[in-house]
């Protein structure tokens, strides 16, 4: 091989390389990216049953529940306009507690209820997840110091 | 005074930098032997200023000195002492002042100790060196003032984060904070040699142990990272493709790719303009993690502020360093001279595979932690890109990787026949494929990517001490050995990795007092739920005790508590460490009926992950000593040489 046509070479596989990974990359995105959702866009946007989705907002106060093993639990997550039954089998994180925020992946079964398979709670105080900034927190107390961590 | 002191030093270190940088241009061009001399000593001078800056920040922090705004905001004065030092970087401005010393302390040992670049390389490496440094001063001393005065003085601090007062925090982001700085440092080497127009094996055998040494800091980083969040966060998980920890991630993909590929350049003087290349990405990708992570664009653990004027400024700084390294690429690849020619089947092309495989995974790192950022600035709509794609897109292309790292070593350099390859690799083959038999044959739960992942584990581990075979071991070098310990870690991680994956088992319930879990081969007794106070916290402390087989009656007690300056809670999950894995017991909330949430995991050869990764380090140490003790000799050899002459 000539001097000029090895660089050429490694160049070329270098590219071919990069769009292989580009190409895998967009192919696995299109299936696994999981849109974000608040209560109200569940409403609007009506996502298929089963789809990997996020769901964020509020814990509405006095919704949280028990089920009957002790490690199941129901609630609601609410923002200004609307209403989401969720139900979990874990351990909540630390902060999940009734009027903060939460956010939660998992999937929509049949009956319109929200199985989440992950919780993220805030992590302390001051904390608002990205996802919820902008939404309409009505009723709950947001602290001066959100910059502060 | 102490913050005053500190603030002078800083801005003493700054006004350093800016000498040296213009030192450096002005020894450029004149080309005299006194601006070596003196950029040297400036270099040295700067990184101490700095030093003396951080550590008078430290002592303001054990003092808990709360007129100064950052110790207040993120101390309190009955936190425990190593959470007082260790907090000092706990907060964005801290860990900004850390990365910033960090710098500056690499660009003085880079003038003290760096004795095999040519001179005028080294002249424009430092100065490279200090023109990045100003950058940070500048985004310091503007925008984010540690020092900056409280009045009038609060009686106590708002305490630090609880997550993160954690022995964690006192070693994870130095290490991980020297690996990215340290990347800055062949960053500079590498802009050096391009405006030198000086790339060759003697500036690759000069660059090398500094790459080396970025890359054990990396790794350990990284490995103590996931040892943290697996333990602290009592998820049960130890990688979480958080955009944070690729952030990590993506400088260790591209510095283990530099680290190869300058080998080439080295030995063979081959890869010139694809190695100054990998030296600027991997030093903007340690950029861009600092910008994704201190931006506050992500919200995480480590983003310690939401403040858009701080993240402008890291972007532009960002902006203006890897548009400016990758302008002087374009303007000068075509300078520079092309490297040596080799075979496709050879040691170089071993390691132009490895270098593409690597570059690929980056590349779908990359677009998988930025397209969510990128999809709602410009849509609005927000999305999140979790495990599930990562691990699809990266896990095939990270086997071959390994399967090619099995074979590289064994390759000769320039050209080989892949005939005598499949001789020398044969006996690794043939423990794969007995793996993979039995374990198709054995086992059920295993998914495909975890049963190629252990099956090519075995044989790489066989295969990685393949390059020491009929060698003698006395006369081995030690660099070879550094390879041979870090690629046999790579295969002890992928076999935990694998295991963790497919092997765990989980036992979620509510027990009451006196209940029996059976879970494998473990019997767990929940005895109890007692409160214990410790120096800022109280906690719930769950007695339970664990039985493995017929063996010894462990007492394991998780805990859950509840920080007095911070409101928060904790789970502090227990970990019982056997041989073959490890027992990881969460406690959860109790209810009226007097039951208490438990969640009971058994991961067989979990910690293998992590040993593998201190394999790894290891073996990198072992390469540096090695490339350190061989280029010192030899230049004994050439001064002695000289004086006989």
């Amino acid at each position: 091989m000539k001097a000029k046509h090895q660089r050429l070479t490694l160049a070329i596989l270098a590219l071919v390389a990069l769009i292989g990974a580009g190409l895998l990359a967009a192919f696995a995105l299109k299936d696994q990216a999981s849109y974000f959702y608040t209560p109200s866009d569940i409403v609007a946007k009506n996502p298929e049953v089963g789809r990997a989705i996020r769901l964020g907002g509020m814990v509405e106060t006095g919704s949280i529940r028990k089920a009957e093993d002790g490690v199941t639990i129901q609630f609601i997550v609410h923002d200004s306009e609307a209403r989401q039954n969720v139900t979990y089998t874990g351990i909540p994180p630390d902060l999940f507690v009734e009027g903060s925020g939460v956010v939660a992946d998992g999937r929509l079964d049949t009956n319109g209820i929200f199985v989440a398979e992950t919780l993220l709670a805030k992590h302390d105080e001051n904390y608002v997840p990205r996802e919820l900034e902008g939404i309409d927190m009505t009723g709950v107390n947001k602290t001066e110091e959100t910059l502060v961590q | 005074m102490i913050a005053e002191a500190g603030l002078i030093a800083l801005w003493l270190a700054a006004a350093l930098a800016l000498l040296q940088f213009a030192l450096g241009v002005i020894g450029m061009r004149a080309d005299r032997k006194e601006y070596y001399a003196a950029i040297r000593s400036v270099a040295v001078a700067q990184g101490l200023l700095v030093t003396i800056s951080f550590i008078l920040l430290i002592w303001l922090f054990l003092r808990s000195d709360m007129s100064v705004a950052l110790v207040m905001k993120n101390s309190a004065s009955i936190k425990p002492l190593l959470y007082k030092f260790a907090g000092t970087w706990g907060n964005h401005e801290g860990s900004m002042l850390l990365w910033t010393a960090v710098m500056g302390l690499a660009g003085a040992c880079v003038a003290l100790f760096e004795r095999s670049l040519n001179t005028r390389t080294l002249v424009t490496t430092l100065a490279a060196q200090a023109f990045i440094s100003l950058g940070f001063y500048a985004f310091l001393l503007v925008s984010s003032n540690p020092f900056e005065r409280l009045s009038p003085v609060p009686k106590d601090g708002q305490g630090l984060n609880p997550l993160l007062q954690d022995p964690g925090l006192a070693f994870h982001p130095p290490t991980l904070y020297f690996g990215y700085v340290g990347l800055s440092v062949a960053f500079s080497f590498a802009v050096g040699a391009m405006i030198t127009k000086d790339v060759g094996p003697a500036f690759a055998r000069a660059m090398r142990p500094w790459v080396l040494g970025a890359w054990i800091f990396l790794t350990l980083g990284i490995t103590a990272g996931s040892y943290w969040a697996y333990y602290e966060l009592g998820w049960g998980g130890w990688w979480f493709w958080d955009p944070v920890e690729n952030a990590s991630l993506m400088p260790w993909l591209a510095a283990t790719a530099l680290l190869h590929s300058v080998t080439v350049l080295a030995t063979r003087d081959g890869l010139r303009a694809w190695t100054l290349m990998l030296a600027v990405v991997a030093f903007s990708m340690s950029m861009i993690g600092t910008f994704l992570v201190r931006s506050g664009i992500l919200t995480s653990v480590h983003a310690f502020a939401v403040d858009p004027e701080r993240g402008s400024f890291i972007l532009a700084l960002l902006v203006i360093y890897i548009g400016g390294a990758m302008a002087l690429f374009a303007l000068r690849a075509g300078t520079v001279k092309e490297g040596s020619q080799f075979e496709v089947v050879s040691r170089e092309g071993a390691l132009v595979a490895n270098n593409l495989l690597l570059s690929a995974i980056l590349g779908i790192v990359f677009v998988g932690t930025l397209y969510p950022l990128f999809v709602e600035a410009v849509t609005g709509e927000k999305l999140s890109v979790g495990a599930p794609y990562f691990n699809i897109a990266t896990g095939p292309l990270t086997l071959i990787l390994v399967a090619v790292m099995a074979a590289g070593p064994l390759l000769r350099w320039r050209r080989d026949s892949a005939k005598n390859l499949l001789n020398r690799i044969s006996i690794p083959i043939l423990i794969t494929a007995t793996a993979l038999f039995l374990l198709v044959l054995l086992t059920t739960s295993m998914s495909v990517l975890a049963l190629l992942g252990m099956a090519l584990a075995a044989g790489i581990a066989v295969a990685s001490f393949a390059p020491l075979w009929k060698r003698n071991l006395r006369r081995t070098p030690l660099h070879t050995y550094g390879m041979v310990i870090a690629h046999f870690g790579i295969a002890v991680a992928l076999i935990g990795m694998a295991s963790e994956s497919s092997f765990t088992r989980e036992k979620l319930i509510a027990a009451k007092p006196g209940d029996v879990v059976q879970l494998d081969n473990w019997t767990v007794k929940f005895e109890a739920v007692e409160p214990l106070a410790g120096p800022n916290w109280t906690a719930l402390e769950a007695r339970i005790t664990a039985r493995y087989g017929n063996g010894e009656i462990h007492q394991v007690n998780p805990q859950n508590r509840m920080f007095a300056s911070a409101q928060t809670q904790t789970s502090e999950a227990a970990l019982l460490t056997r041989w073959n894995g490890q027992l990881y017991i969460v406690l959860g909330e109790g209810d009226n009926e007097g039951r208490w949430q438990l969640r009971i995991w058994w991961k067989p050869f979990v910690t293998l992950i992590w040993y593998g990764g201190i394999l790894i380090s290891l073996g990198g140490l072992l390469a540096m000593i090695g490339r350190l003790r061989r280029g010192y000799v030899q230049r004994r050899q050439r001064e002695y040489a000289e004086l006989t002459m």
